[in-house]
């Protein structure tokens, strides 16, 4: 009898816990729907107004498609006084000065973080690596400005005609892309199980060898994200590169000496000239369009590198 | 013991370590080990977590340089020679001593490519020899079967057990003398355990193995001498069937007994 009142009492002991959840539940269903709403929302609404500014930019930009030749307006002239929007010399220009700064920044970055990951001893990463987040918190403004006062001498000192130059552009480019570069690949360096590290060297790689056969080809991935990171911070960035560049609209010879010349990029264009062109003319139209082409750009390389990463991911069966 | 191999005390010895200290900054690890190591015998180290089995098993292949502030005392002769000479190279030593850890540790790379790593790096082959070496060792640590037709593919596709064995491949593609095993089969069912074990019968005909365990049975099954680890001391090394069957020591039995259950 005693038995079957204690189960009689652990039994509605047992409904009422189930019921008092239950409460609970419906009040945190509730709550879990406000959640989910509030979370779509804010994802749908990124992905209009992303939108938005892409049917904006066609809005403004396709005119300038429409009303001048394609030829010309891929033509090498870009003086838009006379009329003349050839927008091929911004573009070469934007090409070059990022050109220049990725063949700077990856070999540099890439080593230094190697340098900082695998080869430092503990007191110098200590002091390196808040250095290298200094370096990414410098306003791009300022490194310009440094660009403009203390590199510009320098590179009219090496035989330029004028120390604003592709080259100027790309070092500071390469400088604003390095510590992204750097914290991102030494993270994936970090990322690098120590195994793989004993594994080499338990058979006697040297230090060297376990680096470049083991731990970066590891690290794959990782890297090539940290460089696309990069590239992609250096190619928007505007200020720094109006300033020192020498915005020059034209194309000299294509030589090797071209990062020696003065370029104009297409966002210096932009940054340069809407403030004086009268809404809704042509010449607007085309700085428009010019952003479109950027669009294009970026985009396009975002896609290749990000096959790139995949491709790479895929053929080491799906390990990052 | 040792599956009815007889002890021969007249085998060489091929590490003889004399009066060894380790440090780690100022704990001491290692506290003066004398203890001989026979060429083609299977030598078990056994104690409980942190008496520093590990840490002398690296020592013996100075894998414990990396250590900031590590520093090691005594002598550690590998045919004769001192390990800790600064004229010796590490690299060198370590073709000679190779490792395999605790949790399988294959490369992120074909099957082919981590067997041929140690070949590639310290230059001992090429092309068609690199291709006989990789089978070599495949078949030496009884993988080649299982894989012979896809040594392209991803040695993380393997399972536990085949990775280990291909760590033990790829340790001795570069012919090495001893090999270091640190709880080995930890990590793995008691199948592959098992076969991990035959392998082991079968590679001390060609190699010298130490290795760490903490299964009494394993040291038990196949191992020649066992050494006890206590604290940083070896308590007892002997001769593995003596050891659990007539320990000197009393703590060895106390363990030992304590382990068994
Ligand atoms: N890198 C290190 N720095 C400082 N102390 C260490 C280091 N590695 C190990 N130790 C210490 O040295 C002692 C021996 O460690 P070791 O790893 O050799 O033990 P072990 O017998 O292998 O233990 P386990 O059975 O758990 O693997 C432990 O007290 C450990 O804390
Ligand atoms: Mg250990």
């Amino acid at each position: 009898m005693a038995n079957l009142n204690d189960f009689a009492k652990a039994r509605t002991a047992q409904i009422a816990l189930r019921v008092r959840p239950m409460g609970v539940w419906l009040r945190r269903g509730r709550l879990e729907t406000l959640i989910e709403l509030l979370i779509r929302l804010s994802g749908v609404s990124t992905i209009v107004i992303v939108g938005l500014i892409f049917l904006f930019l066609l809005r403004e930009g396709l005119p300038a498609f429409l009303d001048i030749p394609l030829r010309q307006l891929f033509g090498s002239r870009w003086y838009p006084i006379e009329g003349f929007y050839g927008i091929w010399p911004l573009l070469v220009g934007s090409l070059v000065v990022t050109a220049g700064a990725i063949v700077i920044a990856v070999p540099l970055g890439l080593t230094t973080a190697v340098y900082l990951g695998e080869i430092a001893p503990v007191w110098q990463r200590e002091i390196l690596k808040p250095l290298i987040e200094v370096l990414a918190g410098i306003p791009s403004i300022v490194l310009g400005f440094l660009g403009w006062v203390a590199l510009a001498p320098i590179i009219q000192s090496l035989g330029a005609p004028t120390g604003l130059t592709a080259l100027t552009g790309s070092l500071i480019l390469a400088y604003m892309a390095l510590p992204t570069i750097i914290s991102i690949s030494e993270d994936a360096l970090y990322a690098v199980p120590k195994e793989y590290r004993d594994g080499a060297l338990a058979i006697g790689a040297t230090q060297w060898q376990t680096i470049w056969r083991v731990v970066l080809p590891a690290a794959r991935s990782g890297l090539a994200m940290a460089v696309m990171l990069g590239i992609g911070r250096a190619i928007g960035e505007t200020m720094a590169v109006m300033m020192v560049t020498g915005n020059a609209a034209f194309i000299p010879d294509l030589g090797l000496d071209l990062p020696l010349h003065p370029v104009r990029t297409m966002t210096a264009t932009i940054a340069a000239e809407m403030g004086e062109v009268a809404q809704g003319s042509l010449h607007y139209n085309v700085l428009f369009g010019i952003g479109i082409v950027l669009f294009v750009v970026t985009f396009a390389i975002n896609l290749v590198a990000g096959r790139l990463v995949g491709s790479v991911v895929r053929r080491r069966g799906g390990q990052l | 013991m040792a599956q009815g191999r007889p002890i021969d005390n007249n085998r060489a010895i091929k590490i003889d370590v004399r009066d060894f200290s380790f440090y780690y900054g100022d704990f001491q690890a290692l506290d003066s080990l004398t203890l001989s190591i026979r060429e083609h015998e299977i030598t078990a180290l056994i104690g409980p977590s942190g008496c520093g089995k590990s840490t002398f098993l690296r020592a013996l292949n100075r894998m414990n340089d990396t250590i900031p502030g590590a520093r090691a005392t005594g002598d550690v002769l590998l045919d004769g020679q001192n390990i800790y000479d600064p004229h010796v190279d590490v690299t060198e030593l370590r073709q000679r001593v190779g490792m395999v850890f605790q949790r399988p540790n294959p490369f992120p790379q074909s099957i082919y490519d981590n067997v041929a790593f140690g070949p590639r790096v310290l230059g001992l082959a090429r092309n068609s020899d690199l291709d006989d070496i990789v089978r070599q060792s495949l078949e030496s640590a009884g993988l080649w079967d299982e894989v012979k037709h896809r040594l392209r593919s991803p040695a993380l596709a393997l399972n536990p057990g085949q990775q280990q064995r291909l760590c033990i491949a790829r340790a001795i593609a570069v012919k090495p003398d001893v090999i270091l095993m640190d709880e080995p089969c930890s990590a793995l069912d008691p199948v592959a355990t098992l076969r991990i074990e035959d392998l082991m019968r079968e590679l001390a005909q060609d190699y010298t193995i130490v290795i760490v365990t903490h299964n009494m049975q394993q040291a038990a099954r196949v191992s020649d001498r066992t050494g006890f680890f206590w604290l940083g001391k070896l308590i007892e090394f002997d001769e593995t069937e003596r050891l659990f069957s007539t320990p000197r020591e009393a703590l060895t039995e106390a363990y030992i007994t304590g382990r068994r259950g």
